[in-house]
């Protein structure tokens, strides 16, 4: 996983000046060995552009967490090569994953700690980035005093403390009620215009995925492959409920569908 | 031109977001509503209005809900206290009358099983004397000694098995092996080994507190979150950074409960060892029971096996009980008592 590419990208959907954030180049990952071998993911090969915000859905089983553990590098690929621009991408979970020995701030302190910042400078990152998702009141709370949603921004706020050009998000707001979603939905598009993060969201949810993603990449289930991509030329900010979004989430859904029946 | 919508959805969110955990923005209502509350309690309170006003001037304004709940702080604090001794106190007084009614039954005679009330002032003399404190020191400063070398050991062979898959594997059984042998049954070796001396007592103590100890730490640093452990991998806590910034704070309750279990084990082998180890030059509290037993002195026995179950249940609720309620509490894991 080194830092800068050297050329362009292979995709032909990114035009070949614009830098690359994220390339995976036939990527194969199988669990287990032998005849009970499964492939969870098959030559998948796509780039994401530098400040990119690209949604990935598809139904369970199509390797999305597989893919995600590959490129936060917790694994390694059967076969194939994960390039990834800058260091270790930062990588949000459905569940929030804090420590609930620490407090709010030390939480999001975690990663510059690690990074081996002093004490100084971490605390003014973290209020700044515990203004960022607007919780600096709950800096000294614990985790447990927190609501879902309060607590997926603390995670937000973490994540981004990483400073990782890339940020991978594993279905982040699935367990979250729909306002709430709205809610982040918004503070999470804002946050990524002000920071030219580059995105990559794995959802089940096609409209969220339509809702958030400048592009859609769609997977196919056992094995997961990549079936098609859709690039989301909406103006922003959109609204989840929107006729155009409902629209084109159902051609995403109908392919979806087709994919799954194809499978099965 | 979207950026500004958005600021704006934002700020829309704020106060719906905020207002979820109902903390601190709730109390500066209520205070703010206070303004408007003050004047009305303070006229009701027709009995002393001049006190009142003395109290709205030095204490500024408080709204009949914080005042009332101010007020029933003192005696609130006290019934808590009186709501968690009481029962203890009574268990303790059917336990003495349960005794004492044995006593009467006239099952055995006084000179073999003395009454509580006997015994109790046995107690109170020893303590006086100072022989109590003098025994007391001696054990308790061999159950720390024991104790912290467990301590040392125990959790440096937990992180190598903790690390080391085959060593796990090799000696996990072994562990358990220790930990559920007797430790009686270690003497007659410890006493071959180190004759009777302080070593004997010493390395029984610890060969019955460290497995606990090693033992509570490897199922704790299982039952840690793999969720966790990859979130800080992610962030980059690798190795050692690993076990001492996530492993090991995750695992911590279930350590504290290896801990407490240790210290169980400790303490049985150190009353076992002071029995059957007998430094003349030391007034254990071990050696105050044999030589209470062979000069067939009952209250004496009696009182010192109360200091043993004192001395236990101290250290249990002070020391363990505190710790583990205070790593509960930090993590929301106390259950709602109504």
């Amino acid at each position: 996983m080194s830092a800068a590419l050297p050329h362009a990208p292979l995709s032909l959907l990114s035009p070949s000046s614009t830098p690359v954030a994220l390339r995976l180049d036939g990527v194969t990952k199988r669990h287990g060995a032998g005849g009970d071998a499964v492939v969870a993911l098959d030559t998948m090969s796509f780039t994401v552009k530098k400040g990119e915000f690209v949604c990935v859905v598809g139904a369970s089983g199509c390797g999305k967490s597989t893919m995600l553990n590959l490129v936060a590098g917790l694994d390694t690929p059967s076969a194939g090569k994960v390039t990834v621009a800058g260091e270790r991408p930062a990588l949000m979970f459905q569940e929030s994953a804090l420590f609930p020995w620490l407090s709010v701030e030390e939480n999001v302190a975690f990663p510059l700690q690690m990074q081996g910042l002093s004490r100084k400078a971490r605390a003014a990152r973290v209020a700044e980035l515990l203004r960022l998702v607007h919780l600096e009141k709950f800096a000294h709370r614990r985790p447990h005093e927190l609501s879902g949603g309060m607590k997926q921004r603390v995670a937000l706020a973490r994540a981004l403390a990483q400073q990782a050009e890339l940020l991978l998000m594993d279905e982040p707001f699935a367990a979250l009620d729909a306002m709430m979603r709205d809610h982040l939905h918004s503070e999470l598009e804002a946050l990524w215009q002000k920071t030219g993060l580059t995105v990559v969201f794995v959802t089940h949810n096609v409209r969220e995925a339509v809702r958030l993603g400048d592009r859609v990449l769609l997977l196919s289930s056992r094995p997961g492959r990549l079936v098609a991509e859709y690039q989301v030329d909406l103006d922003r900010p959109r609204r989840i409920e929107s006729p155009e979004v409902a629209r084109m989430a159902r051609t995403i859904t109908d392919r979806l569908l087709e994919a799954a029946r194809a499978a099965a | 031109m979207p950026q500004r919508e958005l600021a704006g959805d934002a700020s829309h969110a704020r106060p719906h977001l905020h207002a979820l955990p109902g903390g601190e923005d709730g109390g500066r209502d209520k205070s703010s509503d206070g303004h408007v509350l003050i004047d009305m309690p303070e006229r009701q309170d027709a009995e002393d209005p001049l006190r009142a006003g003395l109290r709205a001037a030095v204490e500024g304004p408080t709204s009949t809900a914080e005042r009332e709940a101010a007020g029933g702080v003192k005696p609130g604090r006290g019934r808590a206290l009186w709501a968690a001794a009481w029962p203890k106190l009574a268990a303790v007084a059917l336990a003495l009358a349960l005794w004492e009614l044995v006593v009467l039954s006239g099952w055995r005679p006084e000179y073999v099983l003395p009454g509580p009330g006997a015994v109790l002032a046995r107690l109170w003399t020893d303590l006086l004397a100072g022989d109590i404190g003098v025994a007391a020191a001696i054990t308790m400063k061999r159950a720390l000694l024991g104790y912290a070398i467990a301590l040392v050991t125990g959790v440096g062979l937990g992180l190598v098995l903790a690390r080391v898959k085959v060593l796990r594997t090799a000696a996990g059984s072994l562990l358990t092996g220790l930990q559920t042998m007797p430790s009686v049954a270690w003497f007659p070796l410890a006493i071959l080994l180190f004759q009777l001396s302080e070593a004997a007592i010493l390395a029984v103590v610890v060969l019955g507190a460290a497995p606990s100890i090693a033992i509570g730490l490897l199922t704790s640093t299982d039952q840690v979150p793999p969720l966790l452990v990859r979130a800080g991998k992610v962030m980059g806590a690798r190795g050692l950074a690993l076990y001492r910034h996530i492993i090991i704070p995750a695992a911590l309750p279930g350590f504290v409960a290896g801990l407490k279990q240790g210290w169980a084990f400790a303490w049985r082998s150190l009353m076992a060892g002071e029995l059957l180890v007998i430094i003349g030059h030391a007034p254990s509290i071990g050696v105050r029971l044999q030589f209470s037993r062979e000069l067939s002195d009952a209250e004496g026995l009696l009182a010192w096996m109360l200091v043993v179950m004192a001395l236990g249940v101290l250290v249990d609720g002070l020391v363990f009980g505190a710790l583990e309620r205070k790593i509960r509490e930090g993590r929301g894991l106390t259950a709602e008592h109504a």
